[in-house]
């Protein structure tokens, strides 16, 4: 009783971070809460007696994906809405 | 007007011999279940790793033996992505590279590190040299390497990878993955079968060639990530 009670959170908090992820305009944030799914989601498949693909999902999910997208963040811009705006300026300016 | 119908009869022949090929594979048979009757897949593979070829992780021995030629497949998706982003990305390393960390590192992330990155290591090698043994293989391991050396190079300004010795390592390992397979092309007669000789079960040195082919990926995918992070650190970031 008490694991299907932790595996109803775990879905929850899933659930939550994929909607945090959509709807935070600072990407950094938005990188972080996907990699909070990552690692909710490597536990999952360890449950599921998958061990191998619970290891490439704690290697490759959580640190390397989020590595690569902290480093795009960072040669980017952070903000969503600031990039866009800019972009969307100069394309009607274009026109 | 014309085009229009032989596009037709182009499609309606090609359809014609794509259903008459699937009309003869038993679509809807159920070949998975049923650990018990020996006709299904599962107790195929079950049965046969252990047996034939003295692998304890059934999963490995699918992926590398049963599924091979998929496995190959899968290594040159990774080597054709990393080729790419290497040809837009890569730069020659005279350019200084003290822009990779905007903040310097503490003492105390420091020597952590320095503790931590060998034990990842071997942990990574582990993985993929008990990859027949016990879960994990070539790409855990891999991808276990590349966070060890990920941890090194956002941490130290002064660590990098020497880009000869990955470039060699990842071609030799690639090379000895096809080698393999040709091997048992040469010797028995179809591509990547294994030999005969594949020792006791949950023995290290068993399985054949299994092993080995695991190795060379384990080796492949952890360069291929290492160098596709040590590119990727070495961007400038952008002047605001």
């Amino acid at each position: 009783m008490s694991m299907i009670l932790f595996l109803i959170v775990m879905v929850i908090i899933i659930l939550a971070a994929a909607i945090y992820a959509i709807l935070q305009k600072d990407l950094l944030y938005a990188v972080l809460a996907t990699g909070v799914i990552s690692v909710i989601l490597s536990i999952f498949f360890y449950l599921l007696q998958a061990p191998d693909v619970a290891i490439t999902e704690a290697a490759i999910g959580i640190a390397l994906t989020t590595i690569i997208f902290i480093i795009t963040i960072r040669n980017t811009t952070r903000d969503e809405d600031e990039y866009t705006d800019n972009h969307v300026e100069k394309f009607s300016k274009k026109k | 007007m014309l085009k229009k119908y032989i596009i037709f009869a182009l499609i309606a022949v090609l359809g014609f011999y794509l259903a008459s090929t699937f009309k003869a594979i038993p679509f809807g048979a159920n070949r998975l279940g049923d650990l018990n009757n020996p006709e299904t897949v599962s107790a195929f593979y079950l049965q046969k790793s252990p047996e034939d070829l003295h692998v304890a992780n059934t999963i490995t021995a699918i992926v590398v033996n049963f599924r091979g030629f998929d496995t190959l497949g899968e290594v040159t998706v990774l080597f054709l992505a990393v080729t790419g982003l290497m040809s837009i990305l890569y730069r020659k390393e005279e350019e200084e590279t003290e822009e990779r960390l905007a903040i310097p590192s503490s003492s105390l992330v420091r020597t952590g590190a320095k503790i931590l990155f060998p034990l990842i290591l071997v942990l990574g090698i582990y993985v993929f040299v008990h990859g027949h043994l016990t879960p994990g293989g070539g790409f855990q391991g891999g991808a276990i390497i590349a966070t060890g050396f990920l941890l090194m190079l956002i941490t130290y300004k002064t660590f990098y990878t020497n880009h000869n010795v990955m470039t060699w390592l990842e071609s030799i390992a690639g090379l000895g993955f096809v080698a393999a397979g040709l091997y048992g092309l040469i010797v028995y007669g179809s591509f990547l079968q294994n030999t005969a000789w594949t020792g006791n079960l949950n023995d290290l040195i068993s399985g054949g060639l299994i092993p080995l082919i695991y190795i060379f990926i384990g080796i492949k995918v952890g360069t291929e990530l290492t160098s596709v992070l040590d590119t990727l650190l070495n961007i400038k970031p952008r002047k605001k």
